[in-house]
C-alpha cells in the first residue's frame, strides 16, 4: 500500500479537520480554466434567471449591486487538490435573486452559465438556503478577471470548479442535465468531503 | 470541438511499475509505466498520481500523458522538479525502475485532440507544459494526417527545451510542422527561434506560418504563461472558444 520511500514531506497543514481526503491547503489563489479569460465590460454585463428556455428576470450591473449584499467566509477545495480556508467573499445570495424576481425555486436542478459558454450543473437544494451566493467581491476588492470578474458563482461547499466563473445567468432544469465539465469527465455532483472528483467517484 | 474520451466509467486506481526512466533536461525526467489495466487515452489527457506514506498519509498530483499511440506501449509521464515540492522531488530523488506506483487515468475531457479534429493545429507550451503538446504531435506523427501544426516552445535554455531533439526531428519529419524555440536566459540558436519571453508579437508571428487561422489551439504552462500566450491568441484574431488552456499552477 505505502509507496517506497515516501514519507510526505508536510503535513496537510490542517490542524483543524477542515481539509477534506485528497487535498492539501495553499496560501495563494491558483487560477484554473478552459480558455483566455473573457474580459467583460460592466456596461455589457447583465445577469439573466431562466427557467428551462424561458427567461424570467434579467439585471444590470447596477440593478445587480442593488440587491441585498452579503458576505461569507468560507473554505475552498479545488478538484486539483487545493484547499484554501477562509476566503472572504460579497455577493448576492441566490435565495435574494429569487426573491427579487418574485418567485422561488421553480425545478430541482439548475446550470450556472458563463461568458466564455461554458456550465456547470448544481442541485437547486445547494444554491439556496443561504447556501450559494453570485460573488462580486473577494477580500474586499471587485473581483479580476482571472478569478471570474465581474461576477462568479460561489457554491463553497462542493469542489471549486461548481463556481462557475464570468457568470451570465442561472438556468433551472427539469432534469439534472450535465454542464460542460460534466460531460468532460468531471463529477455530476463534486462533494469534496466524498472525493467526488470524476464521473461515478 | 470534439470532446469525445469521457466515457462514463470510473477511473480505478492501479498500481503501475516504472520500467525506464530517462533523464531529459537537467530537471525533467521521463518516467515510464507498465500498467495492470492499460487505457486508451486522446493526446492531453492526463493522470492522477498518489503516493502514500508508511503512517497512511497521501499526496496526489496530476501529471499530463506525454506517450502519443493512444495507450499501446509504456505510458510516459514526463516531470519537472520543483525543488520545494513534496512529490516531484520524490520521483528526482527516490523512485527507481521496479518501483510501484499508484495513479489512475485518463482524466480530463477537454484539453484533448486527436488527429479526427484537424487543424491548423496551434501549440504553445511554457517549460514542461509541453508534454500534453508533445503527446498531440506524436499522435499527429503515427496518424500521418495531413494536419498543419505549429508549436511555440518556451523553456529558460537551450539545454531545457524538453523534447528538443525529438521535436527537431519532427520538423523535418513532417511537412507542415513549424517549430520555434522561445528562449528566455539564452540568445537564440536558429534563425526561426526567440531569445526572450513568449510575447503577443511572438505568438502572431509563429502563427502566421500556419497556412489559415488555427482551428484548434492549445496552451499549456504556468498560470501566467498560459495567461499571456491565450490573450497573444485571442488578440491576433482567434476565436476564444478555439482556444483551450491548461495551467499546471502558480
Ligand atoms: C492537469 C495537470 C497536468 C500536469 N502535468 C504535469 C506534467 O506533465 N509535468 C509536470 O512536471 N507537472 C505537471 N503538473 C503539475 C503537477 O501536478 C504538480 O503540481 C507539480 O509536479 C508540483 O508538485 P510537487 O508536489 O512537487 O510540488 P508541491 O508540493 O505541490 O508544491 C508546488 C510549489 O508550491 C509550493 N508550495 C505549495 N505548498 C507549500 C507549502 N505548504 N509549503 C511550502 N511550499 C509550498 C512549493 O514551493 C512548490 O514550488 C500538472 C498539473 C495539472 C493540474
Amino acid at each position: 500500500m505505502a509507496t517506497r520511500g515516501f514519507t510526505g514531506r508536510r503535513s496537510t497543514g490542517d490542524e483543524t479537520g477542515r481539509v477534506p481526503p485528497g487535498q492539501h491547503l495553499v496560501e495563494d489563489f491558483p487560477v484554473l480554466s478552459a480558455g483566455p479569460t473573457p474580459r467583460v465590460k460592466l456596461d455589457d454585463w447583465s445577469f439573466t434567471l431562466k427557467t428551462g428556455p424561458r427567461p424570467v428576470k434579467s439585471w444590470s450591473w447596477a440593478e445587480f449591486n442593488a440587491l441585498p449584499i452579503t458576505k461569507m467566509t468560507r473554505d475552498i477545495h479545488c478538484v486539483t487538490t487545493w484547499s484554501k480556508l477562509n476566503t472572504p467573499w460579497e455577493g448576492v445570495l441566490v435565495d435574494d435573486i429569487l426573491a427579487d424576481a418574485g418567485i422561488a425555486a421553480p425545478t430541482g436542478f439548475a446550470l450556472a452559465h458563463s461568458y466564455d459558454g461554458y456550465s456547470t450543473n448544481v442541485p437547486t437544494a445547494d444554491l439556496i438556503v443561504g447556501k450559494a451566493m453570485v460573488a462580486l467581491r473577494y477580500e474586499g476588492a471587485a473581483l479580476t478577471p482571472d478569478h471570474g470578474g465581474p461576477a462568479r458563482l460561489l457554491v463553497p461547499h462542493l469542489y471549486f470548479w461548481k463556481s462557475a466563473k464570468w457568470l451570465h445567468g442561472l438556468q433551472f432544469t427539469e432534469r439534472d442535465e450535465a454542464g460542460f465539465w460534466e460531460l468532460r469527465g468531471y463529477h455530476m455532483y463534486g462533494d469534496p468531503w466524498r472525493e467526488q472528483r470524476y464521473t461515478n467517484d | 470541438m470534439t470532446d469525445a474520451g469521457a466515457a462514463a466509467l470510473p477511473r480505478r486506481w492501479q498500481s503501475a511499475k516504472i520500467v525506464r526512466i530517462v533523464q531529459r533536461t537537467a530537471r525533467i525526467k521521463s518516467y515510464f509505466f507498465d500498467l495492470p489495466e492499460p487505457f486508451a487515452y486522446q493526446a492531453g489527457q492526463h493522470v492522477d498520481v498518489r503516493l502514500t506514506a508508511p503512517d497512511g498519509y497521501r499526496a496526489m498530483r496530476s501529471y499530463s500523458i506525454a506517450s502519443g499511440l493512444g495507450g499501446a506501449g509504456p505510458l510516459e509521464l514526463a516531470i519537472e522538479r520543483l525543488d520545494d515540492g513534496e512529490v516531484s522531488p520524490f520521483f528526482h530523488d527516490v523512485a527507481e525502475v521496479g518501483d510501484e506506483i499508484e495513479l489512475r487515468g485518463p482524466l480530463g475531457g477537454h484539453f484533448v485532440w486527436s488527429p479526427a479534429d484537424g487543424g491548423p493545429l496551434l501549440l504553445i507550451g511554457g517549460g514542461s507544459g509541453v508534454v500534453p503538446l508533445m503527446s498531440m504531435l506524436r499522435e499527429l506523427h503515427s496518424s500521418g494526417a495531413p494536419v498543419p501544426a505549429a508549436l511555440l516552445l518556451s523553456a529558460r535554455t537551450w539545454d531545457e527545451a524538453l523534447f528538443r531533439d525529438e521535436l527537431i526531428a519532427l520538423e523535418r519529419e513532417l511537412g507542415s510542422f513549424a517549430l520555434a524555440f522561445a528562449l528566455t536566459r539564452e540568445p537564440p540558436r536558429r534563425p526561426e527561434d526567440y531569445g526572450r519571453r513568449a510575447d503577443m508579437a511572438m505568438v502572431s508571428e509563429v502563427m502566421a506560418r500556419l497556412p489559415a487561422l488555427p482551428r484548434h489551439v492549445f496552451v499549456c504552462g504556468s498560470n501566467a504563461f498560459v495567461g499571456t500566450a491565450a490573450d497573444g491568441v485571442v488578440a491576433a484574431g482567434v476565436p476564444a472558444t478555439s482556444v483551450r488552456t491548461e495551467r499546471y499552477g502558480a
